[in-house]
C-alpha cells in the first residue's frame, strides 16, 4: 500500500512538471486548446465516477454541475472581478451544496428514478440561468480575460497546467476513496443495498458524501471553462453533451478501478479531437455512441475489465 | 449461567405492518430470552420474512415496538441496529458479488465492528470466522464462484462478522441436501453455544424441531402456537396451517 502511495504522488508530480514543462517549451497554442479539453474531460470523468462508478448511481447531471462551474465563475468575474482560484474554489463548494440537496432529494430512489431526476436537475438550472439577465440569459455573455500571473506567460497555457492540477486532485480523491473504507461501503451498497444497510453500512450517508465530492470536482472542473471560452452561454454550459460524453468515458474505461476513468476520457476525448479536426465535429458524436454500443454489448466492465480478464486468462494458461 | 428470569434481549410489543389493505404481521408481541434458540415456522406468505424484515429495520412498523437489551430500535435505520448487534442472513442469498469472500467479511468489520482495530486484527478476525464456517480455503475465492450451500455459509459468516448478540438465520437451509442440512444446522448450533441468541426461520421439520429451545408458529401475520417444539408440533392448529383443514 505505502509503496504503491509514493509511485502515485511521483507520477503526479512527474504529469504536473511535464504539463508545467509544456508551457515553456511548447510555442504552438493548439496542444494547450486540446489539451485543456481532455484534461477536462479526464477529470470530469474521475470525478463522475465516484458517484456513478463506485456506487454505481448514473448520475445524467453532469452538465448540471459542468454549467453550475461555468455560470458561479461568470457571476464572480462579473461582480467582484475574482481572481481564478477563487472561482475554482467558490464552484467548488456550490457544487458540494448542490450535490448534498440532490443527494438528499434523490438519492432515496434507486437506480433509473436517480438518473431522471439528475436530468430534471439539469434542464431546472439550464431554464433558471437562461432566464437570469445580469449573466446573460440566453444569449450568452462575453468575458473578458484578465492578464496572465507569472511563471505563464499566456493566459490559455495557464488555464492548461490549472486543469491538470484539478485532475490529480480528482484522482487523489477518487484514489483515496477506493482505498478507503469509503470505497468498500460504496461497492457493498452497488452490489446490493438492502444486503450492505444490514452488514453496517449506512447507505444514504456514504451516497451523499460521494454525492457532495463527486458535485463539487464537476463543478470545480467547469469553473475556468468561462475563461477558456472567454464567454458562456446556457446552450453550450448545460450541453447534454457534457453529461454522455462523461458517461461514457468513465464505462469505456471501467469503474472497478480509479484508473479506468482516466483510461477511457483520454482515449475518447483524444479520438474526438482528431475527428474534430481532420473531419468533423458531428462525427465525434457519432463515434462515441457507437464505441459505447461496442463496449456495452463486448466490454461491459470497460478496458480495465478487459485488461483483467486478459490477464486472468494468461495466468491460468500460464500455469 | 442464567439466573431466575432474565430479561429478554429482543421484546417486540404488539407490532403491525402492513402493505395497502393487506396485515402481513397483525398485532405480534413475543420476547426472546438471551441465549435462546428460537424457531419461528409456518406456512409460506404467513409473514415471518416480514417480522424479521421488521427486527432487522429493513421495514419500518407502523404501530408497534421493538426493544433490544431494554432500548427502543423503533425507528432506527438496519444498519445501526446492526451496530447494536442484531444481524441476519437472507432467504435468497445476498452476497457482494463483486467482492471475494474475504471481503465480504471486511465490509462487516469495517463498518458494524463494535471497536476501532487495527487491519491486521480485523484480518485475523476474519480468517477465524471464515475457518469456523469451514471457508477458509474460499476466502479469496469470489462469490460468484461458490456452491449454493457455501453461500448460505458465507451468508451467516458475514453476519457473524458483524459480532452481533442476535442472528437472524432466513431459511438458510432452502434447497440444501440433507447432508448440507446437517452441515449448518451444526454450524448454528455452535454458534448458539457461543452465547449468541439465534432466531431460525425454518421450513425444515426436522431441523427446527433439533435446534429450537421454543418454537413460534405463524399464520396470516398472527401467532397460533408458542412452546416447546413438541408442543408446537402436537397444536393442531399447527397442523391444520400445514396441512389444510
Amino acid at each position: 500500500m505505502k509503496r504503491s502511495g509514493a509511485a502515485f504522488w511521483i507520477g503526479a508530480a512527474v504529469f504536473l512538471g511535464a504539463a508545467f514543462v509544456m508551457t515553456k517549451v511548447v510555442g504552438n497554442q493548439y496542444p494547450f486548446f486540446a489539451g485543456y479539453v481532455i484534461l477536462q474531460f479526464v477529470a470530469l470523468a474521475v470525478a463522475w465516477s465516484i458517484l456513478g462508478g463506485y456506487a454505481g448511481y448514473v448520475n445524467f447531471g453532469t452538465s448540471a454541475f459542468f454549467g453550475v462551474g461555468v455560470y458561479s465563475s461568470v457571476f464572480l468575474v462579473k461582480a467582484f472581478g475574482a481572481p481564478l482560484p477563487l472561482q475554482i474554489l467558490i464552484a467548488a463548494a456550490i457544487g458540494a451544496f448542490m450535490g448534498f440537496a440532490l443527494g438528499l432529494l434523490t438519492l432515496r430512489m434507486q437506480g433509473i428514478f436517480f438518473s431522471i431526476a439528475t436530468i430534471a436537475l439539469t434542464i431546472i438550472i439550464e431554464t433558471t440561468i437562461m432566464n437570469w439577465r445580469y449573466v446573460g440569459g440566453a444569449a450568452g455573455i462575453q468575458i473578458a480575460r484578465p492578464e496572465v500571473t507569472p511563471p505563464f506567460d499566456n493566459y490559455v497555457q495557464m488555464l492548461f497546467f490549472v486543469q491538470a492540477l484539478l485532475v490529480v486532485v480528482a484522482v487523489a480523491a477518487s484514489r483515496y476513496i477506493q482505498n478507503s473504507w469509503i470505497g468498500r461501503g460504496l461497492q457493498a451498497l452497488r452490489d446490493d443495498e438492502l444486503a450492505a444497510e444490514c452488514t453496517g453500512v449506512p447507505t444514504l450517508r456514504l451516497k451523499l458524501l460521494a454525492c457532495v465530492i463527486s458535485g463539487a470536482l464537476l463543478c470545480a472542473v467547469g469553473a475556468p471553462s468561462a475563461m477558456y471560452l472567454q464567454f458562456a452561454n446556457p446552450e453550450s454550459a448545460f450541453n447534454l453533451n457534457y453529461s454522455v460524453s462523461t458517461l461514457a468515458m468513465s464505462l469505456i474505461g471501467g469503474t472497478a478501478h480509479w484508473s479506468g476513468p482516466i483510461i477511457g476520457a483520454i482515449v475518447l476525448s483524444t479520438t474526438q479531437q482528431l475527428l474534430t479536426v481532420t473531419i468533423s465535429s458531428e462525427v465525434n458524436v457519432l463515434v462515441l455512441g457507437v464505441m459505447l454500443v461496442l463496449f456495452v454489448v463486448g466490454a461491459p466492465e470497460g478496458i480495465i475489465g478487459l485488461i483483467r480478464r486478459l490477464r486472468s486468462y494468461r495466468k491460468e494458461g500460464g500455469s | 449461567m442464567a439466573s431466575e428470569a432474565p430479561a429478554p434481549l429482543l421484546r417486540i410489543v404488539s407490532l403491525t405492518k402492513r402493505f395497502g389493505g393487506f396485515t402481513a404481521v397483525d398485532n405480534i408481541s413475543i420476547d426472546i430470552r438471551p441465549g435462546e434458540r428460537f424457531g419461528l415456522i409456518g406456512p409460506n406468505g404467513s409473514g415471518k420474512t416480514t417480522l424479521i424484515n421488521c427486527i432487522s429495520g429493513a421495514f419500518r412498523t407502523e404501530p408497534g415496538t421493538v426493544l433490544f437489551r431494554d432500548e427502543d430500535i423503533t425507528t432506527l435505520q438496519p444498519h445501526v441496529r446492526t451496530r447494536r448487534g442484531i444481524a441476519r442472513s437472507f432467504q435468497i442469498p445476498r452476497p457482494f458479488r463483486s467482492m471475494t469472500v474475504a471481503e465480504n467479511l471486511m465490509v462487516a468489520l469495517d463498518f458494524a465492528a463494535h471497536e476501532h482495530v487495527s487491519v491486521a486484527e480485523r484480518h485475523d478476525t476474519m480468517m477465524s470466522i471464515l475457518t469456523q464456517m469451514g471457508l477458509a480455503s474460499k476466502a479469496n475465492a469470489s462469490t460468484i464462484q461458490l456452491s449454493q450451500v457455501e453461500l448460505r455459509k458465507m451468508e451467516l459468516a458475514r453476519a457473524m462478522a458483524t459480532q452481533p448478540k442476535l442472528l437472524i438465520s432466513d431459511e438458510a437451509m432452502a434447497g440444501l441436501s440433507s447432508s448440507e442440512i446437517d452441515e449448518v444446522l451444526d454450524l448454528l448450533m455452535s454458534l448458539a453455544g457461543r452465547d449468541i441468541t439465534i432466531i431460525m426461520i425454518e421450513h425444515i421439520m426436522q431441523a427446527v424441531m433439533r435446534f429450537s429451545d421454543r418454537v413460534m408458529c405463524l399464520d396470516a401475520g398472527k401467532i397460533i402456537a408458542l412452546g416447546t417444539p413438541l408442543e408446537v408440533m402436537a397444536d393442531r392448529r399447527v397442523q391444520e396451517a400445514y396441512l389444510g383443514t
